[in-house]
């Protein structure tokens, strides 16, 4: 009897905690390994316009990226306050996007190179002229599935 | 002489706290985000080697001027009007042979889905964010006359078929299943949306 008796006034054990660097560190491996550093710096201002009809693109190793925008205010003073191109990280005309396109298509794996996409990442403010001499361009290297990439939003809000 | 014992064990209570703080570090750095947008297809650069003609009433002209304003067939139009009218365009039917179509069959109006082109025009000062809207009116318009083919053929939007069948989440059974699915609808209505080049002025 007296066994049972004696376990009675020794209170709750402490949790043990040993364990918990542990989890803790396996979420840190999980967040260190999904994140994506930002590859390019933007120099143009980037306020995409609104469409609600939108596709996701999915797998970026598919994905080629063109922007375009008005140099932000720390350029504009070099490259005036036209819209410009941006490939990889500096300005470029319209003429050098095939180049681009063609250098971009050859660092990819053979087996995607042909169905690579180009994301045209435009300023909503920018003109068309610019966007046809573009598109010209993707046409001339034969880069012809673009996605105008867009907020996901109501279309009618970029007519403001 | 100093007291000499076993080496004093190094305290190791604050390695999850430093373990938390880089863990809140990239918890806040990490965007996991998918780019959406417009999908389009350019036309190649090649001409088609024998040239088709069409039809006047097969083609839906769509003009944008450098003031954002809207022209559809020769008729000022407020771009909020744009996807009904593309709607009453493609589904018109206007030779009888669409089974499908509930539009008003005038046969000033396209014949057949099939057949029905929409051109798209734009100025070199039209604005960036005005296109947009006006290309998504038109795939709007595409998307709802085929959610409306496949919620009676399948029970089931098109748009939704459609994402799932993109996904590379999507097991290859289902995915086989639905491509054709996707396909049928697709043919239904087909996307001929045509970009000519830009007018000069």
């Amino acid at each position: 009897m007296s066994k049972f008796a004696k376990k009675k006034d020794e209170g709750l054990p402490a949790v043990n905690t040993a364990a918990l660097p542990d989890i803790v560190f396996m979420l840190l491996f999980f967040f260190m390994t999904v994140t994506v550093m930002k590859d390019s710096t933007l120099k143009v201002e980037n306020t995409l316009p609104n469409a609600s009809e939108t596709k996701k693109l999915e797998k970026k190793d598919r994905v080629i990226y063109i922007y375009v925008g008005a140099p932000t205010s720390q350029y504009a003073s070099q490259f005036g306050k036209e819209p410009k191109i941006q490939l990889n990280d500096k300005f470029a005309d319209p003429s050098s996007v095939g180049d681009y396109i063609l250098q971009e298509r050859a660092k990819k794996a053979q087996e995607l190179q042909n169905v690579l996409t180009t994301a045209l990442k435009v300023d909503k403010n920018a003109n068309m002229g610019l966007i046809s001499d573009i598109k010209q361009e993707l046409r001339k290297v034969n880069a012809l599935k673009v996605n105008y990439t867009t907020y996901e939003g109501d279309a009618f809000n970029n007519l403001q | 002489m100093p007291k000499r014992g076993a080496p004093a064990e190094v305290n190791a209570g604050s390695m999850a706290d430093i373990a938390f703080l880089l863990l809140i570090f990239f918890l806040v750095t990490t965007t996991i985000e998918t780019d959406a947008g417009l999908d389009r297809m350019l036309p190649p650069i090649e001409p088609p080697e024998n040239d088709v003609v069409i039809k006047q009433k097969n083609i839906f002209e769509v003009n944008i001027n450098k003031n954002g304003q809207l022209l559809v067939e020769d008729e000022l139009t407020d771009i909020k009007n744009l996807r009904e009218r593309a709607i009453a365009f493609l589904d018109n039917g206007g030779d009888g042979t669409c089974t499908y179509c509930k539009g008003a069959k005038n046969t000033e109006s396209s014949d057949n889905p099939t057949k029905a082109i929409i051109s798209l025009k734009n100025d070199r000062e039209t604005k960036y964010s005005t296109y947009i809207t006006v290309q998504n009116e038109l795939v709007g318009a595409y998307n709802d006359l085929r959610n409306r083919e496949a919620q009676r053929l399948f029970k089931r939007d098109f748009v939704d078929m459609e994402a799932e069948y993109l996904n590379p989440e999507t097991e290859s059974s289902t995915k086989d299943d639905l491509k054709e699915k996707v396909k049928r609808v697709q043919d239904l209505f087909p996307q001929k949306l045509s970009e000519a080049e830009t007018s000069a002025n």
